[in-house]
């Protein structure tokens, strides 16, 4: 039985790594195919120059990103089997076909497409070139609407019956279950983030590159074009942010409890507790800070409205309350400084001084990888907030995985942590030296490269018209 | 009764899946494990340009294979995958390795003869774990109840080492067939050389094979040769024949495209035997493919969706295949 605990503890482990490890590229990819989409859109509509160079110059990053969003991805669609097959068998009548529509209507659009966006332009002209580019754009998303409504299931199932064999089967029409009552949220909740991720990673390349020359046109559209982004979605993250706990209250109530660091219920007005330590043995936040009635206040939109704590819960179902607690304070700080950095462009924009103001670059600077770590931080919120459970309530993680020998764990997830350092390592050096380039009117061609396939280069041959596609082949 | 026929149709369904798998990322990796060979520079930018555009869009039908299998019989996927536990894990690991390889080996010129044995190794690595994963299924998998019952080990034998190293052999001369195809010069010439060996290497790893299987399972042995049924099974080993000897043929008539069709051919000839030494399980010997399978609501949600979309995707991979038609050369296509 020990023995058992630790494949399944090791299990646990190999998939909270590989899982957070592919979910930052897809939240990057998701806004870059649609930033890409516009740039390319824009030039088709405009012809000005600088969309197609800005165009060029994130392609390259891009490439690189999905790259490893797709190798990371391949590696998730084979670890429900692997390590968490009694889940996979339970489950997989209501999530298989689920997962089965993401890859028929997202990854081989996504991947069909990808070969003309990358290396096509001057094999189907600027429109068609178009077409593929939304077509990679839209597949992030038809990914997104599926995955997170697999997800959404487990945390909320509906529509479900439970057959003589123990599995789950869809009982309902599809509809309610695809539709099931977190996902809308969940899915509109991650899509922003993706954007917000995208905003300040591009913000921060785009303001590194404005310290250096403040008059590079590249440099000016791609920090202005993120501000926007920052500007308009961080209010909009934040609005839908609270919809979406208002929705985990009604349907994981345990989870907001940790959420929140509520171990006793209040029956007339809970604090919100600031910063605190919790402390899961003696059932207390120690060192806490908080708002008197203020947890009601957001919760219920009424100061003196009572709200449970975990001792309603039994203990075999609460969920891990510090790391819960701590991850979801990570995000919803972030979610406020992305809030401030919009704000604050929109003030220097309204003085004029968007591009001349170098402490706003250096924040923006600063807050490149904001996205990246609040992403992480709301996944481990909303996934550790649901222990015990793999499906809500129904079926527990200690009761979902494969019938494993702990040494077999254990060695592949040495060589998972091995093989993703190395790799993912190497592929963020190669994203920093790209983005370290100054954004040029003349996207260089890599001198050694082959044209077609150093993935970008297509595009500017044909870009810079004909006599560069001459030189260059 | 209608479950019944669904059941069969999703066995059709992911069987197809694998089919396409193995035609469209075998090349590919094939190429991965010839890299090698090839000249540092020119040579090996050309084998590379080659596949660089729809690399993704072929290592997708592995994802469907796999998704579809869980949708569609998962208590088959359930099964499966822990008692191939570390062969898979090797597969993904080597996948990861040669995928990223395409972009960095570009990103990173001083480091280029690293990305490229990330590539090979990579390539050397999922081929052999797959090849290993179709032995391992065929000779059968301890089953208790709806788990697998064996150790992390079981998939190890002489018979699982042979089928890993035939679909070495087979997608290197998948991958041989393909760049003669594709390229010319003395690329081209290097390959025309390879594939001859290359292709009696194929047949004999097909022949170690076809003799083994037989003995793994008395229900093997009767059902390709037992009479009167010996008689159909009897053509598979004919027809393997007569391709071979056209794939021979076309070798030394210097054809451009046929000896990659042929060299298909003889991979859908071996998919054929592997059904018929399977049909209908699943799990040979185990699980049917009626006892795994998902039920109707799953199965035909899925058919709507597996209808429409199939044909579609098949359209764009062929439209995206015939925009890089013709000779690849090192600086791309002409």
């Amino acid at each position: 039985m020990i023995e058992n605990d630790l494949a399944i503890n090791l299990a646990r482990v190999q998939f909270a790594f590989t899982v957070s490890f592919h979910f930052l590229f897809p939240a990057f990819t998701i806004g870059i195919a649609s930033y890409l989409a516009v740039l390319e859109g824009l030039w088709l509509k405009t012809d000005k120059g600088v969309y197609a160079n800005l165009y060029r110059y994130w392609l390259k990053i891009f490439a690189v990103v999905f790259a490893m969003g797709v190798v990371s991805g391949i590696v998730m669609s084979y670890q429900f089997g692997t390590n968490w097959s009694v889940f996979s068998d339970k489950a997989g009548p209501i999530i298989g076909p689920l997962m089965a529509y993401e890859v028929l209507t997202a990854f081989f659009l996504e991947a069909g497409f990808l070969g003309v966006m990358l290396f096509g332009i001057n094999k189907v002209g600027r429109k068609l070139h178009f077409v593929a580019t939304l077509a990679v754009a839209i597949g992030t998303f038809i990914s997104a609407f599926w995955i997170l409504s697999v997800n959404s299931w487990m945390q909320t199932p509906v529509g479900y019956a439970i057959n003589d064999v123990g599995q789950f089967v869809p009982a309902a029409g599809w509809w309610d279950i695809v539709w099931n009552p977190s996902f809308p949220y969940r899915l509109v909740h991650t899509v922003l983030a993706a954007y917000l991720t995208t905003a300040f990673a591009v913000g921060a390349v785009g303001a590194w590159h404005l310290l250096k020359d403040r008059t590079n046109p590249g440099a000016r559209k791609m920090f202005s074009m993120a501000m926007w982004m920052a500007a308009l979605i961080a209010p909009a993250q934040i609005f839908m942010g609270d919809l979406h706990g208002l929705n985990t209250l009604e349907h994981q109530p345990a989870k907001v409890m940790a959420m929140e660091g509520h171990y006793e219920s209040h029956p007339d007005g809970a604090p919100l507790i600031l910063f605190g330590i919790p402390n899961s043995k003696e059932k207390r936040v120690d060192y806490a800070i908080e708002i008197p009635k203020a947890s009601s206040l957001i919760l219920k939109h009424d100061l003196n409205a009572p709200l449970a704590g975990l001792d309603t819960i039994p203990d075999q179902d609460e969920p891990p309350v510090g790391i819960v607690f701590w991850s979801f304070r990570i995000m919803v700080g972030l979610g406020f400084a992305m809030l401030g950095i919009g704000l604050w462009s929109l003030f220097a924009r309204s003085r004029k001084k968007l591009y001349d103001w170098p402490w706003l670059h250096r924040a923006a600077i600063a807050m490149g990888p904001s996205g990246f770590i609040a992403v992480l931080a709301g996944w481990v919120t909303t996934e550790v907030g649901r222990q015990p459970f793999t499906i809500y309530g129904l079926l527990r993680t200690s009761e979902s995985a494969a019938p494993l020998d702990a040494p077999a764990v254990a060695i592949s997830l040495l060589a998972f942590v091995v093989v993703y350092f190395i790799v993912f390592g190497a592929g963020i050096v190669y994203i920093f030296k790209l983005a370290a380039k100054t954004p040029e009117a003349h996207e260089p061609t890599p001198d050694d490269a082959p044209i077609r396939s150093a993935g970008i280069t297509p595009a500017a041959a044909v870009l810079e018209g004909d006599h560069e596609e001459g030189a260059a082949s | 009764m209608n479950g019944i026929d669904l059941t069969v149709i999703w066995a059709g369904i992911i069987a197809f899946a694998v089919v396409v798998y193995v035609i469209m990322d075998g090349f590919d990796l094939g190429i991965g494990i010839l890299f090698p060979n090839f000249k540092v520079g020119q040579d090996r930018d050309t084998a590379m340009n080659s596949i660089a555009p729809v690399w993704d869009g072929n290592e997708t039908w592995l994802v469907l294979g796999g998704g579809g299998l869980l949708a569609a019989f998962p208590l088959a996927y359930a099964i499966i995958l822990p008692a191939l536990y570390a062969p898979l894990i090797a597969m993904l690991l080597g996948l990861v390795l040669r995928g990223v390889a395409f972009e960095f080996r570009w990103r990173d010129p001083a480091h280029r003869a690293r990305w490229d044995f990330a590539f090979t190794a990579g390539s050397v690595i999922a081929t052999f774990a797959q090849g290993v994963t179709l032995g391992a299924l065929l000779q059968g998998i301890t089953v208790e109840g709806r788990a697998y019952a064996g150790g992390w080990w079981e998939w190890l034998t002489p018979f699982s080492l042979l089928t890993g190293f035939a679909l070495l052999a087979g997608y290197a001369l998948l991958g041989c067939c393909w760049l003669i195809w594709k390229t010319e010069g003395p690329l081209q010439r290097q390959c025309y050389s390879y594939a001859g060996r290359l292709g009696i290497l194929l047949l004999l790893a097909i022949a170690a094979v076809s003799i083994a299987t037989p003995f793994l399972e008395t229900e093997y042995y009767t059902r390709w040769l037992a009479y009167p049924g010996v008689i159909a099974t009897a053509q598979i080993p004919l027809a393997t024949l007569i391709i071979s000897i056209l794939f021979f043929r076309s070798l030394s008539k210097r054809q451009e495209a046929a000896p990659f069709f042929y060299a298909l051919g003889l991979f859908g000839l071996s998919l054929v035997g592997l059904a018929v030494s399977m049909w209908p399980d699943v799990i040979p010997g185990r699980v049917t493919i009626w006892e795994a399978a998902a039920p109707y609501e799953s199965q035909i949600f899925m058919l709507i969706g597996a209808g429409i979309m199939v044909p579609v995707i098949l359209a764009y991979t062929a439209w995206a295949y015939w925009v890089f038609r013709g000779k690849v050369g090192s600086d791309g296509y002409h």
